[in-house]
C-alpha cells in the first residue's frame, strides 16, 4: 500500500513538473494551428501528432494538464475554506446560526449542480480572456462545492464543542473566537486536509464534465475537459485516449493519497 | 410487352390487397367494400377474396377454374420478372428520426421529425419535386392562379381515397383550409399564406374543384401547398387518415414510429403498378449518431440522413458504395455583429459593428477555404450569401464568396480609422479591438469554426473571445436582452421561396438579427432591402421577383450584416440493398421518392 502511495505521489509530481515546464518537451504553442498538417501522425516535430485543426497534441496535453492540476487544487482550497467557515461556525456556535447553516447546506446539496453551473456560467460576462475563464470555471466549481465538506466539518466541531478540551478553555475565560481559532480548528485540520485532497479529483472531473459539454475553459486554452471532446463520439481517433488515460491516472493517484490522509485522520 | 406489363400489375395488385386485409385487422377497422374507389374495386374482387375463389373451385365451374389457372400462371411469370430486376415489392424500410415527433397532425408540423412523417403520410395538392425543384401535380391534377394572385383554383384528382377507405373530395380540401386558417389552431403553415386573420374565401363549385381566395396577393402561392397535408372531413380516424403512400400504424414514444403501406394510395408507376413498393417503414427515434452508424453498418438500417463529415469519412472507408455527397445543401454557418442601438455595449464597440468597412474587413480576414477543409473535411463550400446554390432558382450566381485577403482586411480597417500597432489593432480612439463571439455549446463544428476565426483575426490584431453557451441562453441574449457582441450560428432555409425569409430581412422583423424590431430602417440599405422584399412579395411574375431578390442578395453581400461562412454539403448514406434511391439535398433527402423505393429481394424477404 505504501509503495502504491509513493508511486501515485511520484506520478503526480512528474506530471506537475511536465505541466509547469512544457518547454522542456515541446516548443510549439498550444494554440498555433498548422492548417496544412491536420491530423498529422507522430513525428519529431509533433511527438503525439496534431489534432484536426493542426495543433500540437503534446503541447495541448501539457498545457491542459497544467490548467487542471493547478486550478483544481485552487478550487478545492476555496471550497475547503468556505466549508471551514460555514461548517466550523455552525458546529461551534450552534443555535440559530447552526440551524440556518444546516438549512443552507441542505439547500445547496439539493440543487442539481451541473445545471446550476450552466446557469451561472450563462449569467457571467462574455468578454473575458481565456485565462479569466479558467478562474471563473474553477471558481464557480469551488464556490458550489463546499456544502458536503461543511457538513463533515460541522459534525467535527460539534463534537469538539462539547469536549473537555474546549470546556476547559472556556472555563479559563478564553474568548469564543480564540477558542475556535486556537483549539477547535487545529483539531479539525485533519478533516479539512482530507476534504481538500478528496475535492481535487472531484473538481478535475467536474471541469472535465463541463468541458465535455463545451462549457468549461474557453478556447483556445486547453483543459482536460476540452481535450476529451473528441471522445464524445464513440468512434474517436486513437490519440484522444491520451487525455482520459492521464485523467484517470491523476484521479486514481489523488484518491490513493486521500485514502492515506484518511488513515492519518482515523 | 403489353401482356407482360399486365402480369406485373396483377402481381402487385394481389400484394396490395393482402396488405390491406392485414392492416385492417391490425387496426381493428374493417373497410367497407362500398367505400373502395371504383378503379380499385375490380382488382380486389378478382384476387383478394380467397373465400370466393375457393367456393368457385368447389363448384367446379370450369370457366372460373380456367381463369384461376391463367391468373396463377401470370402471377408466376410476374414474380419471376420482379425477381429478375433484383428489387422485391414489400419489405420494411428502416431509418432513424433524430428527435421525438411533436405531432402527427399535418397542419401543426414545426419540427423535422414530424415533417418527415408528414411527407410520407400526408397527401398534398401540389408537390415540389425535390430533385428538379419544379412543381408537380399531386392530389390536384391542375391548378391556375386567379384574381391577380389573390386566389388559386384547383381541379382535383378523382377516385382517390384515404388510408381507411374514405373517399377524397373537394369537401376535404375545404375542411383542411378552414382548419388551417382557424386562429385557435395556431398552425405554423398558415403563417406562410399571410392571411393575417382576414377571412379566406373557400369555394367548392364541384366535387372535384376548389377555389381559394385570399385577402391579398400571395407570391409563389402554389409552392405553399407542398406543406399542406389534406385532412379528411368525414373519416372517423380524423388526421390519422392519410392520403400519402403510408399511414401511421403504431407509435411507441421514445422508441419508434411504424408506418404501413396505404392500400388506397392513388399513385402508380409507369408500368401501372400500384405504389408504394415497400410494405412498411420503421422509424427509430435515435439521437446517438454513432449508434446509428453501427446499426447501418450491420444492415439494420437502410438510410442515414444528415451524416456528419466525420461519420461520412469513416463510412466511406468501410462502405464506399453506400455514401453520397450530394453537394451544397440549404444549411450554412454564419456570424453577425450586434448593431442594435439598444444593446448594452460600449458606444465605441457599437461604432465598430455599425461600420461597413469593419464588417467587410473581418469577412476578408476569415479563411473560408480552411473552414471547409478542416472543419468539414472538404464536404462544404465557402458561402456566397443568404441563398445556397442548392436553391437553383433563387440563388444569385453573380455573387462570389468574399476572398480571404488579410492585407485587404487591414487596408479596409485603415480606411475606417483603425491602426495596427505591435500586433494589436486599435480604433481611432485608441481602444484595443477585442470582442466576444457566442455560439452554442456542444456543437463541435461551430466550436472549431470559432477557434479558426479566432486565429484568423489574431493575424490582423483582433482578440476574439469565444464563449460557448447553452442554446436557450443564446436565444435569450440575441432576441431579448441583446447582451452580446457577435454570434455564430447556423441557418437552414427550409422553404426555397424568399417570401419565407421576410421575418429576417424586413427591418421591423424580430428575426432581423443584427438590429431587430426597428421602428424605421436604421440605414438606407436596410430601407432598400425593405422595399425590395415588399416588392418581390407582391409581384407575381417569377422573373421579376427573382430580379428583386437578386438585388437583395447583392446588398447583403456588400453591406455584410451577416458574414456567411460555409455552405455545408448534404451527406447521406444509402444501403446498397435499397433500390431506386436518388437522394436530394432538399428534405427529406433520401426518402423524397419513397413510393419508388424498393428493397432487394434478399432484404425484402427478411
Amino acid at each position: 500500500m505504501k509503495a502504491i502511495r509513493y508511486l501515485a505521489a511520484t506520478l503526480l509530481l512528474a506530471l506537475l513538473l511536465a505541466a509547469l515546464w512544457p518547454g522542456a518537451l515541446t516548443r510549439t504553442p498550444y494554440d498555433r494551428q498548422f492548417r496544412e498538417l491536420p491530423n498529422a501522425p507522430v513525428s519529431r516535430q509533433f511527438p503525439l501528432g496534431t489534432d484536426e485543426l493542426g495543433r500540437d497534441r503534446l503541447s495541448r496535453l501539457l498545457y491542459g494538464t497544467r490548467v487542471s492540476l493547478l486550478a483544481a487544487p485552487a478550487a478545492a482550497l476555496l471550497s475547503t475554506i468556505l466549508a471551514a467557515l460555514v461548517g466550523g461556525l455552525a458546529g461551534f456556535l450552534g443555535g440559530w446560526f447552526d440551524r440556518a447553516a444546516v438549512a443552507l447546506i441542505d439547500l445547496m446539496l439539493s440543487l442539481p449542480w451541473l445545471f446550476l453551473l450552466i446557469i451561472v456560467r450563462a449569467m457571467l460576462p462574455l468578454n473575458v480572456p481565456a485565462l479569466v475563464s479558467v478562474l471563473l470555471t474553477f471558481g464557480l466549481i469551488g464556490l458550489l462545492g463546499w456544502p458536503s465538506a461543511a457538513r463533515i466539518v460541522r459534525a467535527g466541531c460539534r463534537t469538539l464543542r462539547c469536549s473537555d478540551l474546549v470546556l476547559q478553555a472556556r472555563a479559563c475565560g478564553l474568548p469564543r473566537g480564540r477558542v475556535l481559532l486556537k483549539h477547535v480548528l487545529p483539531n479539525v485540520r485533519p478533516i479539512l486536509t482530507a476534504q481538500f485532497r478528496a475535492s481535487i479529483p472531484i473538481y478535475i472531473l467536474a471541469e472535465a464534465n463541463l468541458g465535455l459539454l463545451g462549457l468549461g475553459v474557453a478556447d483556445p486554452l486547453p483543459s482536460w475537459g476540452n481535450l476529451l471532446r473528441p471522445l464524445e463520439s464513440g468512434l474517436a481517433p486513437d490519440w484522444a485516449a491520451w487525455a482520459p488515460l492521464i485523467l484517470m491516472l491523476v484521479v486514481v493517484s489523488c484518491l490513493y493519497l486521500t485514502q492515506s490522509s484518511k488513515v492519518v485522520v482515523q | 410487352m403489353k401482356a407482360f406489363l399486365a402480369k406485373l400489375d396483377c402481381g402487385a395488385g394481389t400484394r396490395a390487397c393482402r396488405v390491406e386485409t392485414r392492416l385492417d385487422a391490425f387496426r381493428g377497422l374493417r373497410t367497407p367494400r362500398s367505400k373502395v374507389p371504383n378503379t380499385h374495386a375490380p382488382r380486389s374482387k378478382g384476387i383478394v377474396r380467397p373465400k370466393s375463389v375457393d367456393t368457385s373451385v368447389d363448384a367446379a365451374d370450369t370457366s372460373v377454374r380456367a381463369t384461376a389457372v391463367v391468373v396463377l400462371a401470370l402471377l408466376t411469370l410476374a414474380c419471376s420478372a420482379v425477381a429478375a430486376t433484383g428489387a422485391q415489392p414489400g419489405g420494411e424500410l428502416r431509418f432513424c428520426l433524430y428527435s421525438e415527433p411533436k405531432t402527427f397532425n399535418p397542419l401543426l408540423v414545426a419540427d423535422t421529425s414530424s415533417e418527415a412523417i408528414r411527407y410520407m403520410t400526408a397527401g398534398v395538392l401540389i408537390r415540389v419535386n425535390r430533385q428538379t425543384q419544379e412543381l408537380e401535380p399531386s392530389l390536384a391534377v391542375s391548378w391556375r392562379v386567379v384574381s391577380q394572385g389573390r386566389g388559386i383554383a384547383f381541379k382535383l384528382r378523382q377516385h382517390v381515397a384515404f388510408s381507411d377507405g374514405t373517399p377524397f373530395s373537394a369537401e376535404d380540401v375545404a375542411y383542411t383550409m378552414h382548419t388551417l386558417f382557424d386562429p385557435s389552431l395556431h398552425a405554423p403553415t398558415a403563417d406562410s399564406f399571410h392571411a393575417g386573420g382576414a377571412a379566406v374565401k373557400i369555394e367548392t363549385p364541384a366535387a372535384d374543384e376548389v377555389t381559394l381566395t385570399f385577402p391579398t396577393p400571395v407570391a409563389g402561392i402554389e409552392r405553399l401547398f407542398d406543406q399542406v397535408g389534406i385532412l379528411s372531413s368525414k373519416s372517423p380516424r380524423k388526421e390519422m387518415a392519410s392520403l400519402g403512400p403510408f399511414y401511421v400504424a403504431q407509435y411507441k414514444p421514445g422508441s419508434e414510429v411504424d408506418l404501413s403501406r396505404n392500400p388506397y394510395y392513388w399513385k402508380r408507376d409507369r408500368q401501372g403498378l400500384r405504389l408504394p413498393r415497400i410494405d412498411a417503414v420503421r422509424l427509430y427515434i435515435q439521437q446517438n449518431r454513432d449508434m446509428e452508424l453501427i446499426r447501418f453498418q450491420r444492415g439494420d438500417l437502410n438510410i442515414m440522413s444528415a451524416v456528419s463529415p466525420e461519420l461520412f469519412d469513416q463510412l466511406q472507408a468501410r462502405m464506399p458504395a453506400a455514401v453520397r455527397d450530394l453537394g451544397p445543401s440549404l444549411e450554412s454557418e454564419m456570424m453577425w455583429f450586434n448593431q442594435s442601438p439598444k444593446a448594452p455595449l460600449p458606444a465605441y464597440k457599437k461604432l465598430w459593428f455599425q461600420s461597413r468597412e469593419f464588417r467587410r474587413a473581418l469577412s476578408a480576414a476569415v479563411n473560408r477555404e480552411d473552414l471547409c477543409r478542416l472543419v468539414y473535411r472538404g464536404h462544404a463550400h465557402p458561402a456566397e450569401g443568404p441563398i445556397s446554390p442548392a436553391n437553383r432558382f433563387w440563388f444569385n450566381s453573380g455573387l462570389k464568396p468574399h476572398r480571404y485577403d488579410p492585407a485587404e482586411a487591414l487596408a479596409l480597417l485603415g480606411k475606417a480609422g483603425f491602426r495596427l500597432q505591435d500586433g494589436q489593432l486599435y480604433d481611432a480612439q485608441s481602444h484595443a479591438v477585442e470582442f466576444s463571439i457566442v455560439t452554442n455549446a456542444g456543437n463541435q463544428a461551430r466550436e472549431k469554426i470559432a477557434q479558426m476565426i479566432q486565429q484568423d483575426l489574431k493575424a490582423i490584431g483582433i482578440r476574439l473571445n469565444v464563449v460557448k453557451l447553452d442554446y436557450s441562453a443564446i436565444i435569450d441574449r440575441i432576441s431579448q436582452s441583446l447582451d452580446y457582441e457577435s454570434c455564430l450560428l447556423g441557418l437552414t432555409n427550409v422553404d426555397l421561396d424568399p417570401d419565407a425569409q421576410m421575418n429576417v430581412w424586413l427591418s421591423s422583423a424580430s428575426n432581423h438579427q443584427w438590429n431587430p424590431n426597428q421602428a424605421s430602417p436604421a440605414t438606407p440599405w436596410e430601407a432598400e432591402i425593405d422595399r425590395l422584399m415588399q416588392a418581390q412579395g407582391s409581384e407575381l411574375n417569377p422573373a421579376r421577383r427573382k430580379a428583386y431578390f437578386d438585388k437583395v442578395q447583392e446588398i447583403v453581400s456588400q453591406e455584410v450584416p451577416f458574414l456567411y461562412l460555409v455552405t455545408k454539403n448534404a451527406l447521406v448514406a444509402v444501403s446498397p440493398s435499397l433500390q431506386n434511391a436518388d437522394p436530394s439535398v432538399l428534405r427529406p433527402q433520401a426518402v423524397w421518392n419513397i413510393e419508388m423505393l424498393a428493397l432487394t429481394q434478399e432484404v425484402a424477404k427478411k
